[in-house]
């Protein structure tokens, strides 16, 4: 990619998070009912909205590739898994500290937090696969199959609050149609700390994407040498 | 102030693991394009000695 194009994301996602940490120590009102700890939320919910769209890009990536057999999918598949995976394992964390002062508990089996959890070590499966296996085709494909069949949990995981009994707050939705967001300066907080996170992601995703295909070009330069060794050789 | 160790906490490692991954990309980056310029370089090496060979073939075979 561009260096210049590259570089001026991350002065992007820069601007972006400077402004969103701004707003939620500064310019955002503190929740009545949860006080201050009420603001892991601005940057916990970017983090699941970044999470859940990574797992539905390696889904398309996943489809296109079975489909088209082009490595570029495979390796942008591989690369949002892992973005995603890092920003699936913040949601966790930062949902557990919240959880600790107002639910009295690090962590609780409430569906939220069960159909999370399961979509992490679904993809940590993924990333496990990718990691231990050799980089073949046939494991791309058989990776490929994970990463589609795992995304099934990202729908389940956002209605789950409402399917089920939960002591999860529904912030965004709520059970009764409405927005869980009363102050205006609330909403605009949520909305820049969503655009600093999609940022982040896409400049991460990027970087590497990047280094992904260093490597598959890498192992096709491996694969020439032996052969130009080979015909040396016979020579 | 009540549970502001919290929310620092989970500030604290928000930004700690972005940092780290951002690290471990970098990294791994700067690793590999030392590889790639290696390979290529040895790529070139031995195409070169190869047209080389090659062409001291042929003067051989038209002599």
């Amino acid at each position: 990619m561009n260096k210049s194009l590259n570089l001026a994301l991350g002065v992007l996602t820069a601007v972006l998070m400077v402004a969103a940490i701004y707003m939620v120590f500064v310019y955002v009102p503190t929740e009545a009912d949860q006080g201050i700890v009420q603001r892991i939320f601005y940057f916990h919910v970017p983090c699941a909205w970044v999470a859940f769209g990574a797992f539905g890009l390696v889904a398309i990536c996943g489809i296109f590739y079975l489909w088209l057999g082009s490595q570029i999918w495979d390796d942008l598949g591989y690369a949002a898994a892992e973005t995603g995976m890092v920003f699936c394992t913040l949601v966790l964390v930062t949902g557990s500290i919240w959880a600790k002062p107002i639910w009295g508990t690090w962590w609780t089996w409430d569906s939220r937090l069960t159909t999370t959890l399961i979509l992490w070590l679904l993809y940590g499966g993924y990333l496990l696969l990718r990691a231990m296996a050799d980089d073949t085709p046939q494991v791309a494909r058989f990776a490929a199959v994970v990463g589609i069949v795992a995304a099934a949990d990202v729908p389940v995981v956002v209605v789950s609050v409402r399917l089920w009994r939960t002591i999860h707050p529904a912030v965004l939705v709520t059970r009764e149609g409405g927005h869980g967001l009363e102050d205006p300066r609330m909403v605009a907080t949520l909305l820049v700390g969503l655009a600093a996170f999609t940022a982040l992601f896409v400049w991460l995703l990027i970087l590497r994407l990047t280094t992904l295909r260093m490597r598959t070009r890498i192992a096709k330069l491996a694969g020439e040498l032996n052969l130009a060794h080979a015909a040396a050789g016979d020579l | 102030m009540e549970n502001f160790g919290y929310l620092f906490a989970a500030y604290t490692i928000i930004f700690a693991v972005i940092f780290l991954y951002v690290v471990f990309i970098w990294r791994r980056q700067s690793r590999l394009e030392v590889e790639l310029r290696s390979l290529e370089a040895r790529l070139k090496d031995v195409r070169e000695e190869l047209k080389a060979r090659e062409m001291t073939a042929q003067s051989r075979s038209a002599h």
